[in-house]
C-alpha cells in the first residue's frame, strides 16, 4: 500500500512538471518571453534586467532550469494590465470562483448520485424514466444555453433575480444553478449505468439467493462495486467545474478566475494565462491523486499494478 | 411509450423494433448529415449576404423562415452552414480521440510496466488541464483555423477512453474467457480485438465524446475563440445572438435548439446502442 501511494505521489509530481514544461515550450514558441510577459511599452532597461534575471541569453536548458526555479518560487511575471505580479491578480479572484464552484459541486453530488442509484434500482419504472429524461436534458443543454435561458426566464421575463454582477447573494443563484445542472445530469446518468452493470453481476444473484436482505445486498454488495466508476467520474467533474466556471462567469459577469482568464486570453496577457494554467493544473493533480488513492482503497485489485502477469 | 416497452422485452431481441425516441433521433441525425452534405443546395442565401432593410425580422417573414439577424442575414442559411462546420469538427475529432485512446488503453493493459506508466502519465497530464483551458491557451497563441480546431478537439477525451479501456481490459484479462483464448494460442491482437473489445464496447459507447465535442466547440465559439467570422458555427451564432436576447431571441434560440437536439439525439441513440450491444442487460 505504501508503494502504491509513493508511486501515485511520484506521478503527481511528474505531471506538475510536465504541465510546467508545456507552459515553457508554448511560451518560447510564441516569441521573446521578455516582450510577451512584460508587454510592449516597457523601457529597454527593464527588459534587459528581466533578460538577465531570467537568463534569456543563456543556453535553452539553463533557461529551462531557471524557469522552473522561478515557477517554484511563485514568480510568474507581471500582468500587462497594471504591472502587478500575475500571481496576486489571480489569487484575488479565487474566492469569487470558489463561491460558485463549491456550492455547485455539493449540489451535483447531493442530487446526481442518489438519483442515478435510485433510477438503477427502480429500473423500468416511471421514476427511472423521469430521472433519465431530467438527466439527459441536464446533460445535453450546454451551460451557455442553459444560462441564457435562465436569464431570459428569471431575470428578463419574471424579474425575480439579477442577470449579472456579484453584489448580493442573489447574484450567485443563477450562476450556481447553471453550473450544477449539467453535472447532476452526468452523474445521474453515469451512476445509473454503473449501478445497473453491478446489479447484473453473478455475486449479486448469489447474495440474493443465499437469503441476504435486499437492502443489505444493495448496501454491502452492490454499492462498493459501483463506487469505483462513480469515483472516477467525480474526479473528472472537478475539471468540468473549472471549465464551467469560465463560461458561467462570462455569461453572468461574475468577477472570478474564469472571467480573468478570458479577458487575459483576449488581451494576450500571457503571464496571467500561464499562472492560471499552472494553478488549475495543481488543483487537478491533487484531485486526481485523491481519486487514485480512493481507487486503491475501494478496489484492492488495482493496488498491485504487477498482479496480472 | 408502447414501442419502447416492447423493445425492452428480451424475447423481442431477435428483431427489435426501434423505440420511437430512437427512431426520431436517427431521423434528426440523418437530417443533420444531409444538411451538412448538401449545404450549397439547401441554403437559400449566401451566409454573408446582408439586407439592412430587413434587420432582425422575426421568424415567419416571407423569404426568411427563421428570421434575420442584426445585419439582415438569413438565420436559416447561416444555421445550415453552421451545422456543417460543427458536425465536421466534431466527427473528425471524435474518431481521432476514440482511436488513440482505445489503442493506448489496450497497450497499457497488455504490456503493463513502463508502457503503462507512460500512458498513465500522458493521461494524467491531459486530465491535469481542463481541456477548455488548454484549448483557450493554444488558440490564443496560434490563432484559429478549421484544421487546428479539428486536431485540437481530437485531443479531447482520449485519456478517458484510455483510462476506461485500460481498467476494463485489466479486469477482463483476469476473467476466465480471456485466459481461455490465450491458452488456446490466440495472438494478443486477437484476444484484445475479438474478445475483450466487444466486452468493453458498451462502456466505451457510453463514454462516446461526440456530443461533448459538439458542446466544447460550441463553447469555444461562443466565447469568440473557436470558428471565426465570416465562417459560422452553432456556438458562434449563439454568442452573437446573445446581444439580442431581449429584442430578437430567435437569433440565439435557433442554433441553441439545434445544438440541444443534436446532442440529445446522439445520446439517445448511444444509450439504445449500448443496451443492444450488451448481452447481459
Amino acid at each position: 500500500m505504501i508503494r502504491f501511494i509513493a508511486s501515485r505521489l511520484f506521478r503527481a509530481g511528474l505531471t506538475v512538471i510536465a504541465v510546467m514544461t508545456f507552459a515553457f515550450v508554448v511560451l518560447r514558441l510564441s516569441g521573446d518571453p521578455a516582450q510577451v510577459l512584460l508587454g510592449p511599452d516597457v523601457p529597454q532597461s527593464v527588459i534587459q534586467a528581466f533578460r538577465d534575471r531570467w537568463g534569456l541569453d543563456d543556453p535553452i536548458w539553463t533557461q529551462y532550469l531557471a524557469y522552473m526555479k522561478a515557477m517554484f518560487q511563485g514568480d510568474f511575471g507581471l500582468s500587462m494590465r497594471d504591472r502587478s505580479p500575475a500571481i496576486d491578480l489571480v489569487l484575488q479572484r479565487i474566492p469569487a470562483t470558489l463561491a460558485l464552484t463549491i456550492p455547485a459541486l455539493i449540489l451535483q453530488l447531493a442530487f446526481g448520485i442518489p438519483a442515478g442509484i435510485y433510477a438503477a434500482l427502480k429500473r423500468g419504472t416511471l421514476a427511472d424514466r423521469g430521472v433519465i429524461v431530467v438527466a439527459i436534458i441536464g446533460f445535453t443543454v450546454p451551460s451557455f444555453v442553459m444560462g441564457l435561458l435562465l436569464v431570459l426566464l428569471f431575470a428578463v421575463t419574471l424579474g425575480y433575480l439579477p442577470s449579472g454582477g456579484a453584489s448580493t447573494w442573489q447574484h450567485a443563484i443563477l450562476p450556481i444553478v447553471t453550473m450544477s445542472i449539467g453535472g447532476i445530469g452526468v452523474l445521474a446518468r453515469f451512476s445509473r449505468s454503473a449501478m445497473i452493470e453491478v446489479m447484473g453481476q453473478p455475486y449479486i444473484r448469489t447474495a440474493s439467493a443465499k437469503g441476504v436482505k435486499w437492502r443489505d445486498v444493495v448496501r454491502y454488495h452492490a454499492l462498493p462495486n459501483a463506487a469505483v466508476p462513480i469515483v472516477t467520474i467525480v474526479g473528472f467533474m472537478v475539471g468540468s467545474l473549472i471549465a464551467g466556471a469560465i463560461i458561467v462567469e462570462t455569461i453572468f459577469s461574475w468577477p472570478g478566475m474564469g472571467r480573468l482568464l478570458i479577458v487575459s486570453v483576449t488581451n494576450r496577457d500571457l503571464a496571467v494565462v500561464q499562472c492560471i494554467l499552472l494553478l488549475v493544473a495543481a488543483v487537478m493533480v491533487v484531485s486526481n491523486l485523491i481519486v487514485d488513492l480512493l481507487y486503491g482503497w475501494l478496489d484492492p485489485r488495482l493496488r498491485n499494478t504487477a498482479a496480472a502477469h | 411509450m408502447t414501442p419502447s416497452t416492447l423493445a425492452a422485452i428480451p424475447v423481442k431481441r431477435h428483431r427489435p423494433r426501434l423505440p420511437l425516441t430512437v427512431q426520431l433521433s436517427l431521423i434528426w441525425l440523418a437530417t443533420m448529415v444531409l444538411c451538412a452534405i448538401f449545404v450549397n443546395q439547401l441554403r437559400p442565401y449566401e451566409i454573408t449576404q446582408m439586407d439592412l432593410s430587413t434587420r432582425l425580422a422575426p421568424p415567419g417573414t416571407p423569404g426568411h423562415w427563421l428570421g434575420t439577424d442584426e445585419l439582415g442575414r438569413d438565420v436559416l442559411s447561416r444555421l445550415i452552414q453552421s451545422i456543417r462546420a460543427s458536425l465536421v469538427i466534431a466527427f473528425g475529432a471524435t474518431i481521432l480521440s476514440a482511436f488513440f485512446g482505445t489503442t493506448l488503453g489496450f497497450l497499457a493493459a497488455k504490456f503493463r510496466g513502463a508502457v503503462e506508466h507512460v500512458v498513465v502519465m500522458l493521461a494524467d497530464f491531459q486530465a491535469a488541464l481542463p481541456f477548455l483551458i488548454m484549448a483557450l491557451a493554444v488558440l490564443a497563441f496560434f490563432g484559429s483555423s478549421m484544421l487546428l480546431l479539428v486536431c485540437l478537439m481530437g485531443f479531447y477525451g482520449w485519456e478517458r477512453y484510455a483510462r476506461i479501456t485500460r481498467g476494463l481490459a485489466i479486469s477482463a484479462s483476469a476473467q476466465g474467457y480471456a485466459a481461455a483464448v490465450v491458452q488456446l494460442g490466440a495472438k494478443p491482437s486477437r484476444v484484445y480485438l475479438r474478445h475483450i473489445l466487444p466486452n468493453v464496447a458498451s462502456t466505451l459507447i457510453v463514454t462516446l465524446t461526440f456530443p461533448e465535442i459538439i458542446l466544447l466547440e460550441s463553447s469555444l465559439s461562443f466565447l469568440g475563440l473557436g470558428v471565426q467570422p465570416p465562417n459560422s458555427s452553432l456556438g458562434n451564432m449563439v454568442g452573437f445572438g446573445r446581444e439580442y436576447l431581449t429584442t430578437a431571441p430567435w437569433v440565439m434560440l435557433a442554433p441553441a435548439v439545434v445544438i440541444v437536439l443534436t446532442t440529445l439525439a446522439v445520446s439517445l441513440a448511444g444509450d439504445w446502442l449500448r443496451d443492444r450491444l450488451d448481452p447481459t442487460l
